[in-house]
């Protein structure tokens, strides 16, 4: 593969290659959560520094326990108990240490053992083959462009609050149908980098 | 088959190197060391810090309220944290009125003990005691509700006022994973310190019914604590109105017990809702009340009638029948149990017949 610069990977993985827009991975806290813009705000920091943690810890495990022992196929369900079991001791190391930083992200934490964008960036990095910085880059980008898009997403909502949406619409749906223009404004930024 | 045992090995090794990680980090981070809880400013404990207040007050057989056994869901196990107790989280928000928050009132099973802590109590709750009670009598009222009758230890007493209610503890059994405890108003008199009768019925799929009326045997041990609840006997001359559908029954029998055993000379009026005659139950044992009381009436009425069904008393719902013999609400007060559109629909009647609301009491399910 061609050797990316991690930056590029960074943008890439913000803008072009976004988890929700061009992915659509992590959406049930993504339609969930974003009623308003502070939460969002809070649940989108939480995810992105999972993200960051988690990829480093499934880089190291996939790459020195996984491929030397031929168990690669073990990727997924490895991948799931590391991500469970490490925002289980985030929360209590916070709780402990960071308390303002605990009740800010409040009950996000426990939220995002099941958000999938953190497994399938995991997955991503191992199927793409990126180097550990790459791997670094790409999982702190995907993190600030799912906030950018949960928060941007929360904007949104508030103002459609204000406005009369047809009854059967109304919530997760007219969150749906802006999530696809979402989606559609955010391929104009197919231009800036590419990455696969 | 080397790579089915090599995989399996791996996996197993990782998992277990999560859970002692895990583990260390429980024993070590959410070790918070002994630290004191303080009781209305006059009781002390040392407690050891890093679990729920909820869980730590239960070591200390100090029994709050709560129905869901501290997940956050039922609200009930609402307790003062002046000091100590950290922000409230974003979990018991939906449970908190303006005012609570500002008193600084938190979910004892979401307020987790860390520091030096303050809380305030209702006085009541220090009588609140946990029994190791035994099955000594099981009823079939009718096809859906049992009365069972509970013996205490020998030498044990239980204080209660009529109409409040105890929690019976459902354990772990085949189909139920977690140990839960569920409310129920006592119908017996506290004259009898002794024993406990509570009435319940057959919910389908209710964690705590089901183990009552499929699995609970004569001779079982079963752990209830109690008393608790502000629906209780009121001592006054007012007239009485009492109104139940189905188990709603338990305290207002707990109540007519009471006023029998003490030959309190008051009128009262029982209004029973239910659908059919066989939803009906101790229909002669009101017979009795009638006869003994001072001035007791009970009045059945039944609002799912059939054409097979032959009843000449009144029909349909209890709004109907008190209605029609309720004429106004002068020098009267209300005692109602049962589901919550019943006693909105009630409140709302009796208001429209004069009697105001701090002269109804309510005990919602």
């Amino acid at each position: 593969m061609i050797e990316l610069n991690p930056m590029i990977i960074f943008v890439a993985a913000i803008f072009t290659n976004n988890m929700i827009f061009s992915n659509f991975l992590g959406m049930c806290s993504y339609i969930a959560v974003s009623k308003e813009i502070p939460t969002s705000m809070g649940l989108g920091q939480a995810v992105t520094f999972v993200l960051a943690c988690t990829s480093v810890i499934n880089y190291l495990i996939y790459y020195y326990i996984l491929v030397p022992l031929n168990l690669e196929f073990l990727r997924f369900i490895i991948f799931i108990v590391s991500i469970a079991a490490f925002v289980q001791l985030l929360e209590m190391l916070l709780e402990r240490y960071l308390p303002n930083l605990y009740y800010a992200l409040g009950i996000f934490l426990p939220l995002i053992t099941v958000n999938c964008a953190i497994l399938g960036v995991s997955l991503f990095m191992i199927i793409r083959n990126y180097t550990f910085l790459q791997s670094f880059a790409f999982s702190v980008g995907a993190g600030i462009g799912w906030t950018l898009a949960i928060v941007a997403l929360a904007g949104i909502r508030q103002r459609i609050k204000l406005d009369s949406v047809p009854a059967g619409l109304r919530g997760s749906g007219i969150a749906l149908i802006t999530t696809g223009l979402m989606a559609l404004a955010f391929m104009g930024f197919s231009g800036i980098v590419q990455i696969q | 088959m080397n790579s089915i045992f090599i995989s399996t090995l791996t996996f197993t090794i990782m998992s277990a190197v999560f859970a002692l990680l895990l583990t260390i980090a429980d024993r070590t981070v959410n070790n918070y060391g002994e630290v004191k809880l303080t009781i209305n400013e006059e009781k002390e404990f040392v407690v050891k810090g890093g679990s729920s207040l909820l869980s730590t007050l239960i070591d200390e057989k100090i029994f709050i309220p709560s129905a869901c056994g501290g997940k956050g869901t039922c609200g009930y196990c609402k307790v003062k944290v002046p000091d100590g107790g950290g922000p409230t989280l974003a979990t018991e928000l939906p449970f908190m009125s303006k005012e609570e928050l500002e008193s600084h009132t938190r979910l004892s099973c979401q307020c987790k003990v860390k520091q030096d802590i303050k809380i305030q109590i209702p006085d009541a709750l220090f009588n609140v005691q946990e029994y190791d009670a035994v099955v000594d009598k099981i009823v079939d009222l009718t096809d859906i509700i049992k009365l069972v009758r509970f013996q205490l230890p020998e030498g044990a007493e239980i204080n209660f006022k009529p109409g409040q209610y105890v929690q019976l503890k459902a354990p772990i059994y085949e189909g139920n994973d977690e140990e839960v405890y569920r409310a129920y108003s006592i119908a017996s008199s506290p004259t009898y310190k002794n024993y406990l009768e509570l009435v319940i019925g057959y919910v389908p799929l209710g964690v705590a019914t089901t183990y009552v009326h499929r699995h609970l045997q004569i001779g079982d041990k079963v752990y209830i604590n109690g008393p608790f609840g502000d629906f209780y006997y009121q001592d006054n001359d007012r007239e009485m109105i009492m109104v139940a559908t189905g188990t709603g029954a338990a305290p207002i029998l707990s109540l007519l017990n009471y006023m029998n055993e003490n030959d309190i000379k008051r009128k009262c009026t029982f209004y029973f809702g239910a659908r059919r005659p066989k939803d009906l139950f101790l229909l002669d044992y009101y017979k009795k009340l009638e006869e003994t009381m001072y001035d007791f009436k009970f009045i059945p009425t039944l609002s799912g009638l059939t054409e097979e069904d032959i009843w000449s008393g009144e029909v349909g719902r209890v709004d109907k029948a008190i209605d029609k013999f309720v004429e106004n609400g002068e020098k009267k007060e209300a005692y109602l149990c049962g589901g919550a559109p019943m006693i909105d629909s009630i409140v709302k009647l009796l208001n429209a017949k004069g009697i105001p609301d701090e002269l109804i009491y309510y005990d919602k399910f």
